[in-house]
């Protein structure tokens, strides 16, 4: 746009002032930024190269690859393997973060799908219901965690007693305790507590189809099944895509309610939780880092590969 | 007909159901937290006690109403940055083109996207670095690292919305680009500047992570912090009435912001996501 507001030859064109300003206008955020993200992620990732502890951060020496894998034969002739990559711990809350993120993701999409529908629809109450399901995405993490683990009490939860009286089990659970049911336990929390997010940024892209095609549709007597997966599903794919990138990333990095619902559960802890445990409360600080590089490397390739292959345009620049 | 009313019928009850699954947990902490002793064990469905004891005693703790303070002072402070700087910087990359620009948003599009534990490590050295540990303002340096990547974003997608006009007049008159952000732009940024304020804050109110590993006395907690580390006499009793009730006071003035700027956060979240 300002290309066509050219100089008049005398001292810098007016572009130049332009981008000059925008220069000095840029730098204060940007140093911001660097200050506060760039620079302590390349102190994380040199942490997980030194055998640096937390009350003596200075003092780390050079370690190499050594909190990641370290092979070391002894004189016997035995190998033995140490470091992040062999821990079993590690591996488990790999798993623990992959299985909470894709089954999360995956409720939360098709339920947010069904929820946005419904808002989509006119009919009375319609902004009450907006209203309502706001409530469970403004209530803070740690909140909705206290609020569940007293609903999912085993003894005198709430849940229990609606599913003791309703005969679909027989006796009381102890949802956040057991090992077989805290992670059903996180993720029912989790979908509560996000689906409604994911309905509103559905919602905005169903907005955007517009009207007529489904009164097209409707006079043609398209069954109305049919014209969701034939018609709506593929228009609002690319909301939907940028949607899921969103609520995937974050539950790959799910810290809060994991460490407030089922504290020190094997059977929920993410890769988050166990990198900050190392870090902070084992004293490990090196391999907590290493173990926290490990999650960054894992999203940015996650990441790249999502936007890559699912041709996500993400910058909004891509129509203009 | 009979088809089309059982239609009807069948969506009313999803509507219902969604409505309260989605109310019910709020309802029944704020049930819970006007219980107390044995009546707090007993599974009730609808209200039937009415005991401010537990707001009193979570009131009348000797930290709690510091860490609401805390929190207040934090988040405010980290939006207000966060919006100044984001202003300009905004300003700069919606309307002006340059080269890099579209690597620029990218990258500020990525940080928002960091796993915060994967600063963490470096984070704690520059907070002890800088003598900040243990103090507010250690969370209002590190919640930087999510409100302004935000606030750019949000505010760069609303700005490059604006049309060409309103910039015109200004540049032929000669004005200068601070002249113009502060003059033209800025009264037509107030509502978009509400929602990212009240959006980062809320995030800001929220977080967990930081704030739980950069403070040490009960006294610099946040609420959220302060909310988990809720304990009683021995290990096995959880003051659950006291917990609920922190947790209504802490939840009650950010659902009534909410609804008060429902229409406005609902686009202001879009902006942030939806635009491919």
């Amino acid at each position: 746009m300002a290309n066509s507001i050219q100089g008049t030859g005398r001292g810098p064109s007016l572009q130049q002032q332009r981008q000059r300003a925008a220069f000095w206008f840029i730098a204060p955020m940007l140093a911001a930024l660097l200050l506060v993200a760039a620079w302590p992620l390349c102190r994380t990732i040199w942490f997980s190269f030194t055998d640096t502890s937390l009350d003596n951060l200075y003092g780390g020496s050079w370690a190499g690859f050594d909190n990641y894998l370290q092979i070391r034969t002894l004189e016997s002739g035995r190998v033995l393997y140490r470091g992040t990559l062999v821990d079993p711990d590690w591996w488990n809350a790999v798993w623990n973060t992959v299985k909470f993120s894709v089954v999360s993701v995956l409720f939360e999409t098709v339920l947010g799908l069904i929820v946005a529908l419904v808002l989509n629809a006119e009919f009375k109450g319609r902004g009450l219901v907006r209203a309502a399901i706001l409530i469970p995405w403004a209530i803070p993490t740690i909140v909705s965690a206290k609020m569940w683990a007293w609903m999912l009490n085993d003894q005198f939860g709430i849940i229990n007693d609606i599913l003791l009286n309703l005969g679909l089990i027989s006796q009381k659970i102890a949802w956040t305790a057991s090992t077989d049911t805290a992670m059903t336990a996180v993720l029912i929390v989790d979908i509560w507590k996000t689906t409604p997010f994911m309905a509103l940024l559905i919602l905005a892209g169903l907005q955007m189809v517009p009207r007529d095609i489904y009164e097209a549709a409707k006079i043609d007597g398209i069954n109305p099944v049919k014209v969701f997966f034939r018609v709506t599903l593929p228009l609002i794919r690319p909301a939907l895509m940028v949607a899921v990138i969103f609520r995937m990333l974050d539950a790959l990095r799910i810290f809060d309610l994991i460490y407030v619902l089922t504290p020190n559960s094997k059977a929920t802890k993410t890769m988050s939780v166990i990198s900050r445990e190392n870090m902070i409360d084992f004293n490990n600080f090196a391999y907590g880092a290493a173990q926290s590089t490990l999650l960054f490397a894992l999203i940015a390739i996650f990441v790249s590969l999502y936007i890559w292959l699912g041709k996500v345009d993400l910058s909004g620049e891509g129509g203009k | 007909m009979n088809n089309k009313l059982l239609g009807r019928v069948a969506f009313y009850a999803l509507v219902v159901v969604i409505v309260v699954f989605s109310v019910f947990p709020f309802y029944y902490a704020i049930i819970t937290s006007f219980a107390t002793g044995t009546a707090l064990f007993e599974v009730n469905y609808w209200p039937k006690h009415f005991d401010t004891s537990n707001y009193e005693s979570v009131l009348g703790g000797r930290t709690f109403i510091r860490s609401i303070v805390n929190s207040v002072f934090i988040a405010t402070t980290t939006v207000l940055m966060a919006l100044f700087l984001a202003v300009t910087a905004s300003y700069a990359l919606a309307r002006v083109r340059f080269r890099g620009r579209g690597l620029l948003l990218m990258a500020i599009l990525a940080v928002s996207m960091f796993p915060q534990i994967a600063v963490l490590a470096g984070l704690i050295e520059l907070i002890k670095f800088l003598g900040l540990f243990n103090t507010p303002w250690a969370m209002i340096v590190s919640y930087t690292i999510f409100t302004l990547p935000f606030t750019v974003w949000v505010l760069t997608t609303f700005m490059r919305d604006l049309p060409l006009e309103i910039e015109e007049a200004a540049i032929v008159d000669g004005a200068s680009p601070w002249v113009i952000i502060t003059k033209v732009f800025l009264p037509l940024l107030w509502p978009a500047l509400v929602t990212t304020g009240l959006l980062a804050f809320i995030g800001a109110w929220n977080e967990f992570l930081f704030a739980l590993t950069f403070t040490l006395s009960e006294a610099q907690r946040t609420t959220p912090v302060a909310i988990a580390m809720l304990s009683g006499a021995s290990v096995q009793e959880i003051p659950w009435g006291p917990i609920m009730a922190a947790s209504v006071i802490v939840t009650v003035p950010l659902v009534i912001l909410v609804l008060i700027f429902q229409r406005k956060i609902v686009a202001g979240l879009t902006a942030g996501g939806v635009k491919g």
